[in-house]
C-alpha cells in the first residue's frame, strides 16, 4: 500500500520520476509542466535523487540530451508542452526510429497562436505520428502511474519505443487530489532498470543513425510498425501486472455506461469527468448515453474501440484540437472512424470540437452534445463538419 | 617543455576504416584519422547532420571504429552532453565501472557549429560540459551541395553565393565570426585552431584537450575538394598554403594564454592561396587586396594577443 498523499498532477509525475530513478533529468520550463522541472530539481538539490539534472537551453537541447544519455543506456525523463513539444517535434521523430527508450510527460496546452497557456489538446495530437507510445490521463492518479507504466513499456525489449505520458495542463497539473504515491522500492520492483537496449560503448563499438537509403529505411520502418503492434501486447500485460502490485487497474479504454447506449460521447482526457457526470444526470431522464474515454492514444486500441462503440447508433467523437481542412476536423474523430469502418461496423459518427485554449466544458455543453446526438440519431443525413461546442459564432 | 612528437610517435591503430565513401583528398577524412588517433578506442564519437556523417556511416557501413552516433544538424553539440551525463551517473551507480575513461567528442561541420548548432554548442560551453567539440570546418554547407554558411570567407564562390553580374562571391565584408573567441567567451578551459596539414599539431591538440576536464573546442580548417573546386592532391599543400599566408593561423588558449603552434616569421601573400582555388578565381586584384588587409588586420590581433611578433609580416 502507498501513501495517500494530496498532490497536483504535476508533483504527482515528479514523484513517479523520482521512484523510477531516472538517471537523466533535462527539460526546460514551459507553462504548465514548469513545476514538475522545479520539483525534480529539489529532489536532485536534496540529494533525494541521485541523477544529472542538465540544464539546457531550450527543448530541442532537452530531447537531444535524452536521446544521447539513453544511448549509453541511462533511464531519461523531460517534459514540455505546447511550444516546447513544438520545438522537439524534429527528435521526437528520430528518437522513436533510434529506438531509444524514455518517458516524456506532456502537460496538454494549446499551440499558438494566439499563445495560450491554457489547456487543449493541439500540442499532444500534433506528435501522433512520431512513433510515440502515447497515453493520456484523466487524474492525477492516473498521471503518476503513467509514469511508472511507461517505462515498463519502453524499455520493453520486445518494444523499445519512447513513451509519452500525459495529463491536462491546470485542470490536472495545478489541481490537488488524492494521489496514493508508492514507495521507491515497490516502484523500481514494477519497473526495474534492465537496458535491454544497444548502447554506445567502446568495448562493443556501435553505430547509431546511419544514413538509410532506399535499400533500408522502409524495413527500419516496417520494424517500427511492428514495435507499435508489440506495444500493445505489452501495455495490456504490463497494466494487468500493475493491478496485481498495486491495486489499480487501468485499460487502453475506458467505457461508461455503454452496454445499452444509443448515443455515446468519445474523447480524452480530464473532460471526460465532466461528461461522465453529464451521463449519470441524463440516465436519470431516461436517455440512453454513454461515454468513452481513450486512455492509449498510440497505439490506437481500434478493435477495444470499435467493439465498444459496435451497438451504438450515433458517436459523438469530442476533439480538442482543431485540424483546420481536414475531413473531420479533429484527430480522434478521424482515428474512430478509421477503427469503425476498418472492421465494417455500421456505426455513425458526428465530430464535435470543445475546449480550445482552455474554454470550459461545462454541463450544458455537454447537454447540447448529447441534443445534437440524439436530434441526429435517426437522421439520413449527418453534419459533414464538426460541431463547435461553446463558442461564440 | 616536453619533447616535440614526430610521426613515429602517432599510434598505428587506425581508428577510422578505409572506404568511408569520403572524396579522394578531403581535409576532413585527414583531421578525421588523426583525431582518432589522438582520442583513442575509448571514444564515443558525436556526428551532426553534415558531409562526414553521410559520408562514412551508410547502412549497413560503419567507417568508425569507435561507438559513432548521429541524431540530427543542429544538436551534436547536446547529444554529446546527454552521452557525458549518462556516463557520469551510470559510473556513479555502478552500471558502468568508476574508472572506466571515456572521451566524448563531437565532431560537426561549420554549419552545424557556426549556423545551426551554435545555440546547443552555447548551452554545452556554458554548462561546462566534460565535451570536446570539434568543428571541422570546409567553408560551406558541402552535404546538400556547397552552399554558403556563417564560415564562408569573404568573396568565395558558393552556389547561394554566386558569381554573377551583381554578386561576387560571398559578400561579408569582414572576417568571419570567430569561433574560439566565442569559445572562449563561455570561459572554456581549452580552445584551439588546427588544420590537418599540420597533423603532428592537430594532434597535439586533440591529446591535450582531452586530457583537460570540462568542455573544450577545437576549430578545424578543412580544403574540401569540389566545394573548393580544388584538385584532389592539393588539400595538403592548400592547407599549408593558408598557415603560410596567415589565411588560418594555428594556435591554442589555454586557461588565459595564447600560444601560436605554427609561427610564420615572413608570410606569403594570400593571393597564393587563393590562386589554387576556383571558387576564388573570379577575384580582382582590388578584391585580393582587401582579403589581404582583412588578413593584416587579423595577424596583428593575433600577434598583439600574444604579446610578440609570431607572425611576420609578408614577405616581399
Ligand atoms: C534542420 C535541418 N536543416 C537542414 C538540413 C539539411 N542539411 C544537412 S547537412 C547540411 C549542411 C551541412 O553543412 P556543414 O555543417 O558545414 O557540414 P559539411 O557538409 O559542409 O561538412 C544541411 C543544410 C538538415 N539535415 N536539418
Ligand atoms: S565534399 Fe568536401 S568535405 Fe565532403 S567528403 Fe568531399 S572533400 Fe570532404
Ligand atoms: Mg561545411
Amino acid at each position: 500500500m502507498g501513501k495517500v498523499v494530496p498532490l497536483g498532477g504535476n508533483y504527482a509525475v515528479a514523484y513517479a520520476v523520482k521512484a523510477c530513478d531516472v538517471d537523466v533529468m533535462t527539460a526546460y520550463p514551459i507553462s504548465p509542466q514548469t513545476t514538475i522541472v522545479e520539483r525534480l530539481s529539489e529532489f536532485v538539490a536534496n540529494g533525494e535523487l541521485d541523477a544529472e539534472f542538465l540544464h539546457v537551453e531550450s527543448e530541442h537541447t532537452a530531447l537531444s540530451v535524452a536521446i544521447g544519455a539513453a544511448a549509453v543506456g541511462a533511464r531519461a525523463y523531460s517534459a514540455t508542452c505546447s511550444q516546447g513539444l513544438a520545438l522537439m517535434n524534429e527528435l521526437l521523430y528520430i528518437m522513436s526510429a533510434m529506438r531509444l527508450p524514455m518517458v516524456l510527460t506532456i502537460v496538454n496546452r494549446a499551440l499558438s497562436a494566439p499563445i495560450n497557456i491554457w489547456n487543449d489538446h493541439s500540442d499532444f495530437m500534433s506528435v501522433q505520428d512520431a512513433g510515440w507510445v502515447m497515453m493520456m490521463s484523466a487524474s492525477n492518479q492516473e498521471a503518476y502511474d503513467e509514469v511508472i507504466i511507461g517505462y515498463r513499456i519502453a524499455e520493453d525489449p520486445r518494444v523499445l519505443l519512447p513513451v509519452i505520458t500525459s495529463m491536462d495542463g491546470y485542470i490536472q497539473s495545478h489541481v490537488v487530489e488524492p494521489v496514493e504515491v508508492e514507495s521507491d522500492e515497490d516502484v523500481l520492483s514494477f519497473a526495474p532498470k534492465r537496458r535491454t537496449w544497444y548502447v554506445l560503448d567502446p568495448d562493443k563499438p556501435v553505430a547509431m543513425g546511419s544514413v538509410g537509403d532506399p535499400n533500408y529505411y522502409y524495413e527500419f520502418k516496417r520494424q517500427q510498425w511492428e514495435a507499435m503492434k508489440e506495444a500493445r501486447q505489452v501495455f495490456d500485460e504490463v497494466v494487468v501486472d500493475f493491478a496485481k502490485k498495486f491495486g489499480r487497474r487501468y485499460s487502453a479504454i475506458e467505457t461508461y455506461m455503454l452496454d445499452d447506449a444509443e448515443v455515446a460521447i468519445v474523447g480524452m482526457g480530464s473532460f471526460m469527468g465532466t461528461i461522465k457526470a453529464y451521463v449519470d444526470r441524463a440516465r436519470k431522464e431516461g436517455i440512453k448515453v454513454g461515454a468513452l474515454r481513450v486512455k492509449l492514444y498510440r497505439p490506437f486500441p481500434a478493435d477495444d474501440v470499435a467493439k465498444a462503440l459496435s451497438n451504438v447508433k450515433l458517436v459523438g467523437v469530442m476533439d480538442r484540437a482543431l485540424v483546420p481542412g481536414s475531413p473531420t476536423g479533429g484527430h480522434l474523430h478521424s482515428d474512430v472512424i478509421a477503427a469503425i469502418k476498418q472492421r465494417g461496423l455500421d456505426v455513425r459518427t458526428i465530430g464535435f470540437i470543445a475546449g480550445l485554449g482552455g474554454r470550459l466544458l461545462t454541463m450544458d455543453n455537454v447537454k447540447q452534445m448529447v441534443s445534437a446526438l440524439i436530434k441526429y440519431k435517426d437522421a439520413r443525413e449527418l453534419p459533414k463538419e464538426p460541431i463547435f461546442i461553446g463558442v461564440r459564432e | 617543455m616536453s619533447k616535440p612528437i614526430t610521426v613515429w610517435d602517432l599510434p598505428r591503430d587506425e581508428l577510422l576504416a578505409p572506404g568511408h565513401r569520403m572524396c579522394q583528398g578531403c581535409g576532413a577524412a585527414i583531421a578525421f584519422r588523426h583525431i582518432l588517433k589522438a582520442a583513442g578506442k575509448d571514444t564515443i564519437v558525436v556526428m551532426p547532420t553534415c558531409c562526414g556523417e553521410i559520408t562514412s556511416t551508410v547502412y549497413p557501413d560503419n567507417a568508425w571504429r569507435v561507438p559513432w552516433i548521429h541524431v540530427a544538424f543542429e544538436n551534436a553539440a547536446a547529444v554529446a552532453s546527454g552521452i557525458r551525463a549518462g556516463i557520469e551517473v551510470l559510473k556513479r551507480k555502478g552500471v558502468i565501472p568508476k574508472d572506466r575513461q571515456i572521451n566524448v567528442v563531437a565532431i560537426g561541420g561549420d554549419g552545424g557549429t557556426f549556423d545551426i548548432g551554435l545555440q546547443a554548442l552555447s548551452g554545452t560551453l556554458e554548462r561546462g560540459d566534460d565535451v570536446l567539440y570539434i568543428c571541422y570546418d570546409n567553408e560551406a554547407y558541402m552535404n546538400t551541395g556547397i552552399q554558403r554558411s556563417g564560415s564562408t570567407p569573404m568573396g568565395a564562390w558558393t552556389t547561394t553565393t554566386p558569381v554573377g553580374k551583381i554578386w561576387r562571391g560571398e559578400w561579408r565584408p569582414k572576417k568571419r565570426k570567430d569561433l574560439v573567441a566565442i569559445a572562449i567567451a563561455h570561459n572554456v578551459p581549452y580552445a584551439a585552431t588546427a588544420n590537418p596539414a599540420f597533423p603532428l599539431d592537430l594532434y597535439a591538440k586533440v591529446k591535450k584537450a582531452l586530457s583537460i576536464r570540462g568542455p573544450k573546442l577545437i576549430h578545424v580548417l578543412s580544403p574540401c575538394v569540389p566545394g573548393w573546386r580544388i584538385e584532389p592532391d592539393k588539400s595538403v599543400a592548400v592547407g599549408k598554403l593558408a598557415v603560410l599566408t596567415g589565411m588560418w593561423i594555428n594556435y591554442e588558449y589555454e586557461n588565459g594564454v595564447y600560444r601560436v603552434t605554427t609561427p610564420v616569421p615572413k608570410r606569403k601573400p594570400v593571393r597564393e592561396y587563393l590562386r589554387l582555388q576556383g571558387r576564388f578565381r573570379h577575384l580582382s586584384e582590388e578584391e585580393i587586396k582587401k582579403i589581404q588587409q582583412l588578413v593584416d588586420a587579423e595577424v596583428e590581433r593575433i600577434n598583439k594577443l600574444i604579446g610578440k611578433e609570431v607572425i611576420g609580416p609578408v614577405e616581399g
